[in-house]
């Protein structure tokens, strides 16, 4: 398919305005013609996942952009980067790598971008409403915006998405386009009890469980109950985008596009049918697990970060107690929420309790969390996922209540109850 | 024969088909070389100088950096062959040839084509999108 392409377009990729939008042009184009778009189409936002480091690459490729006078021309926000700039003494890292991931943070706050510092845009005030196209990064994010707010976002990542943001423009392609945001794929809950889906530690082994099967395909989930909290979505989404190719999923009674299951298929019959009952999401919840020793050495809650309610539940599930000895505790925010914490006097019981609050970053992404000795629990099907590649530990997964009854009593305990077998 | 390109470029190296597919972030470390996945079956190989074949690309948009720092490095895939378009491949490889200007090719190949890859073979994307093999020295295509 030929890619046609307006004068602005042009201008850009001739480099009249100027080095960083030519770099960036170049780069939306060849992702178009990769995809086979025939055009491109305007944005009205961007969340840049580039601001995290990685290596020298991505501060040779942001200076290419702040050298060549890049400026974004959508308002756009920046995922976590490496450091928590909050509380800097957390990082435990290299300090030549620390001095590079704070200047890659500060490089693209030049470009323009807002000083969010977090992986749940979703969760500041100004969100893309139903029918937006955005250019989002952050594959727990593209997956929300699509699914929850109903806004379009392909899977953009690293490079793609700053270059979205310069141009304001990307492909008109992939879940942009109707076509694609079909559901392809129906999982059917069933027999499910009434007690596990009123629980918050259902969504993420069944967004786990939903992204190891829908692979690449849009899933559409049906049987849970109508109107899923936007928390309970948030998790859903975000393990089915780390088990699977991920960027949608219809959530019938739920999700805007999916009032029906005809309407989140497209009125077309789905190219597979997978019923999930409970033996199959016991052994998803398992499947996050990759220890069963009972030392604890630490807890990591807040993956995505965690929203104002979120953080409220554990203040709540806390109760005045304190963490054990030699177990840390962490709780990941963005430090928007954190401020709404703070007015409402939990950032006071918390670090009282013994729990270190992390902000504008995660604890699998850079070093903050202290020595584990034991194994590491969490509520987060994502942090579950990447934790032991990332961290080399192993990791405990259950449900929030699980993490802080555990990190209270120093030793791995798990309420099994809810996830007897069929 | 003639592939689906998605990065043009030119590439040669050992094959390596992945019976998973990836994220390269997160599920590789581009220090190393090396797929950090541990429930990637192939968890610990080498992706050093490989022709890499995966049908498809996973999760993380972090993805595109752990490609390009690892061609920065040298520890990581010369090329791509996918069994579907990847965003998050394609960027990598664009971005690879923009900053260190240096070629990464990336195809999307049939099934058939796709199906006769073997690891350990020697493979060959040529810049008009061929995947040649080389068997017992010689080259099919």
């Amino acid at each position: 398919m030929e890619l046609r392409l307006t004068r602005e377009d042009q201008a850009s990729l001739s480099g009249t305005r100027g080095e960083a939008n030519r770099l960036a042009m170049r780069i939306v184009v060849g992702v178009a013609a990769a995809m086979g778009a025939d055009h491109l189409i305007d944005i009205s936002g961007a969340h840049i996942d580039s601001c995290l480091h990685h290596g020298r690459s991505g501060l040779d490729f942001v200076e290419r952009l702040t050298d060549g006078g890049g400026r974004v021309a959508v308002p756009t926000t920046l995922n976590v980067s490496s450091l928590d700039l909050l509380h800097p003494d957390l990082y435990r890292g290299d300090e030549e790598f620390g001095r590079e991931a704070r200047e890659l943070m500060q490089r693209y706050e030049d470009l323009g971008c807002r000083p969010t510092w977090t992986c749940a845009p979703y969760q500041l005030p100004d969100r893309p409403a139903f029918g937006d196209h955005v250019a989002w990064a952050e594959s727990n994010a593209i997956v929300f915006a699509n699914s929850v707010l109903g806004a379009r976002t392909h899977r953009w990542g690293d490079f793609m998405d700053i270059s979205a943001a310069i141009t304001g423009r990307v492909p008109a392609a992939g879940l942009h386009l109707d076509a694609a945001r079909r559901g392809e794929v129906l999982l059917r809950v069933e027999r499910v009890t009434d007690r596990l889906l009123g629980l918050d530690v259902l969504y993420p082994v069944l967004g786990h469980l939903v992204g190891k099967r829908a692979g690449s395909r849009v899933p559409v989930v049906e049987g849970l109950p109508p109107r899923v909290s936007e928390d309970r979505l948030k998790a859903l989404g975000a393990a089915a985008a780390a088990s699977g190719a991920v960027g949608l999923v219809h959530v019938v009674g739920s999700t805007p596009e999916a009032p029906t299951t005809e309407a989140a298929l497209g009125d077309r019959p789905p190219a597979e049918t997978i019923v999930v009952g409970p033996a199959a999401l016991t052994a998803a919840r398992d499947d996050l697990s990759t220890g069963s020793g009972v030392e604890l050495g630490a807890v990591s809650v807040g993956t995505p970060h965690y929203s104002v309610a979120e953080i409220g539940r554990v203040v709540e599930l806390i109760a005045g107690r304190r963490v054990a000895a030699g177990v840390g505790f962490y709780l990941s925010t963005g430090r928007h929420i954190l401020t709404e914490a703070r007015l409402r006097g939990w950032e006071g019981a918390l670090t009282d309790a013994g729990v270190t609050i992390v902000t504008d970053t995660c604890t699998y992404v850079t070093p903050v969390m202290d020595e584990v000795r034991g194994v590491a629990m969490t509520d987060s099907a994502k942090w579950a996922y990447y934790a032991p590649g990332n961290l080399g530990l192993d990791v405990v997964f259950g449900s929030v209540e699980d993490c802080v009854e555990s990190a209270i009593e120093g030793r791995v305990v798990r309420d099994e109850s809810m996830w007897a077998g069929d | 024969m003639t592939e689906r390109i998605l990065v043009e470029g030119e590439a040669s190296g050992r094959l390596l088909v992945l019976e998973e597919p990836l994220s390269f972030w997160g599920g590789f470390d581009p220090t190393t070389g090396s797929i950090v996945d541990r429930r990637h079956p192939q968890a610990g190989v080498s992706l050093a100088g490989v022709v890499l074949a995966m049908p498809f690309g996973r999760g993380s948009s972090s993805g595109s950096s752990g490609i390009v720092e690892s061609a920065r490095l040298g520890t990581g895939p010369v090329g791509f062959v996918l069994r579907e378009p990847d965003e998050i491949v394609a960027v990598g490889a664009i971005v690879v040839g923009e900053l260190y200007g240096r070629s990464m090719p990336v195809v999307v190949a049939d099934e058939q084509t796709y199906g006769a890859l073997r690891t350990g073979q020697v493979a060959t994307i040529t810049p008009s999108g061929e995947v040649r093999v080389e068997v017992d020295g010689r080259h099919t295509s």
